[in-house]
């Protein structure tokens, strides 16, 4: 990818800031539009309305409208916050959200940064995203916007450790950090993907199809907490919180909260589908390959990753309009009485059977 | 522990049937109205925006007398026995000018009381609904056909009749006690009185 910026551009900086904007502004951006969109959609469909349907046809251009009215907003600092951090706490959880896809392999051509560490960085970054939010919520001077961050805070660190749990577990079965080799593995055939067991045809494949099937149960749960998706989306709680941490927000930078949600949705889908759903990969083999045509195969796993990670994505938005919001108290005893217990004997039991 | 594994399942299997409800939804459906451009019909008796058909109104002020608001005022002024003002369409022949008839949507509670004392059935209900206005004095409703002009002719009129009246009452009162009082005189008084009336005129 930036073997070819660079011969492009001629230049390694300009090559590196051009690689490094591009998902911005080819997917997360366009991504977000459609999603907050498709949201909206999606909720007045399943509660029997019709969702936007004056801008454009079907209300196509709403979220466009959206943001163009955003920019325009007067952006309102309140006196009494504290002017700096209030300030660069929107970019610190957007620069969170986005550093995420920085080692998503969205296909085999295109991977932000191929490192071998790829699953721990994207866990390590993400934490950013908490700092942020305890920043927007201290800063905001607002009892709201704090107890909004604090819940956010609490919520994402206890949920991080069932989401870790589960990748220690995939880790086991593949050896590997990297998420591009992870996808590599599970390539050709959908019952190679690792939530069938992986590759090969052992007895190990079918022992472990049971508890990969639990493992991206957990996975998929806690990966929503962790982005404050309904029913986990007590740190913005809108009847209880006004907003939660963005409360205090207006304008672009509520918009960065905002697109960063929408970002952290994606993150998560696409790690879901990376670790379990053979990434990006075809689930039946390959068009380019039948047809000879080489070029066509990058273009097919791109199709192919984000056609999955949408649909998870649309999942979130079906469990968000139908699941109510969990209290405190449940959250927690979801996460720690039931996530990490199932996940730790999840990690056992898989960790024996690779052993075998 | 097996009440912890059965709350482990519940917890699934209830999120799993919450989900097929709501999915069974996405094709149910909507039940909302575009409303400018859809309209939900209206049942049959809707008590909307009134209106007066004027050329029916004999301004006999029944309407504004049953009104508990007071939103309707209506002025008249008698016509001239010579103006033939028409007739009604139920036959009721009009003998008075409306010079005003105005209602004050704004106060109008649609209770529908001034429409049926109305003897030729002329205020009545429309279906329409959309008439709001940002100022409170574009809801005064001016049914009267006459132009202002027209009208104040109209008052002029009746009050030149109405003087005429008086005069020739005066006259005919003055003419009485002349005669009563000289009755020898009478062919001088009779031209005195004719000439008053040509003054008059
Ligand atoms: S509907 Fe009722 S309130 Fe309105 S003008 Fe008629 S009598 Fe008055
Ligand atoms: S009751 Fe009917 S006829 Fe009489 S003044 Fe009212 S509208 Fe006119």
């Amino acid at each position: 990818m930036y073997e070819l910026l660079k011969d492009i551009f001629g230049n390694d900086i300009i090559a590196y800031i051009i690689g490094a904007a591009l998902p911005l502004f080819v997917f997360i951006l366009p991504f977000a539009l459609f999603a907050v969109y498709l949201e909206r959609k999606i909720s007045a469909f399943m509660q029997d309305r019709l969702g936007p349907m004056r801008t454009g046809p079907y209300g196509l251009l709403q979220t466009i409208a959206d943001i163009l009215k955003l920019i325009q907003k007067e952006d309102i600092t309140a006196s009494e916050t504290d002017k700096k951090f209030f300030n660069l706490a929107p970019y610190l959880v957007f620069a969170g959200s986005y550093a995420a896809f920085a080692a998503i392999p969205f296909s085999g051509m295109y991977i932000g940064s191929n490192v071998d560490v790829g699953i721990f960085f994207i866990v390590a970054i993400s934490s950013l995203v908490v700092a942020g939010l305890l920043m927007a919520g201290w800063a905001s001077n607002n009892k709201y916007s704090l107890l909004g961050a604090m819940r956010s805070a609490a919520q994402i660190i206890s949920y991080e450790i069932p989401t870790v749990l589960i990748i220690l577990t995939i880790v086991m079965v593949t050896g590997t950090l990297s998420l591009e080799k992870i996808s590599q593995m599970q390539t050709a055939y959908f019952w190679n993907w690792m939530i069938f067991g992986g590759a090969g045809w052992g007895l190990t494949k079918f022992l472990l199809f049971p508890f990969m099937v639990v493992a991206f149960i957990i996975f998929y749960i806690s990966s929503l907490a962790e982005v404050n998706r309904t029913p986990f989306d007590i740190p913005e709680a809108e009847s209880e919180l006004v907003a939660g941490y963005h409360t205090e927000y207006s304008g672009m930078k509520f918009a960065m909260f905002f697109l960063s949600e929408y970002a952290n949705m994606f993150a998560v889908s696409a790690i879901a589908v990376t670790l379990f759903l053979g990434g990006y990969q075809s689930p039946f083999g390959y068009l380019g390959n039948t047809l000879g045509i080489s070029w066509l195969i990058p273009i097919e796993q791109l199709f192919w990753f984000t056609s999955k990670g949408i649909f998870f994505v649309t999942i979130q938005m079906w469990l968000r309009w139908t699941l109510p919001r969990l209290r405190v108290d449940q959250l927690m005893a979801v996460c720690w009485k039931y996530l990490i217990p199932y996940a730790f004997v999840n990690l056992i039991i898989v960790g024996i059977i690779t052993l075998l | 522990m097996k009440q912890y594994f059965k709350n482990t399942w519940e917890g699934l299997y209830t999120v799993f049937v919450g989900m097929i409800i709501t999915f069974k939804h996405l094709f149910v459906p909507s039940v909302t109205i575009q409303y400018p451009s859809v309209k939900v019909p209206l049942p049959e008796r809707v008590r909307n925006r009134l209106y007066v058909n004027m050329d029916d109104c004999i301004g006999c002020d029944q309407c504004a007398r049953a009104c508990p608001v007071n939103c309707i005022t209506i002025e008249t002024v008698k016509s001239l026995p010579e103006e033939d003002l028409g007739k009604t369409s139920n036959g009721k022949k009009k003998a008075l000018w409306v010079t005003k008839f105005d209602i004050d949507i704004a106060k109008c509670c649609y209770c529908q009381l001034c429409v049926f004392p109305c003897p030729t059935e002329c205020i009545y209900m429309t279906d329409v609904y959309e008439f709001a206005e940002f100022e409170r004095n574009n809801l005064i409703f001016n049914f009267a056909t006459l132009t202002a002009d027209e009208a104040e002719e109209k008052i002029i009129n009746y009050e030149k009749m109405m003087a005429e009246k008086e005069a020739q009452k005066a006259a005919a009162a003055k003419a009485k006690a002349e005669a009563a009082a000289k009755t020898k005189k009478e062919d001088n008084s009779t031209e005195k009185n004719n000439g008053k009336e040509k003054d008059s005129e």
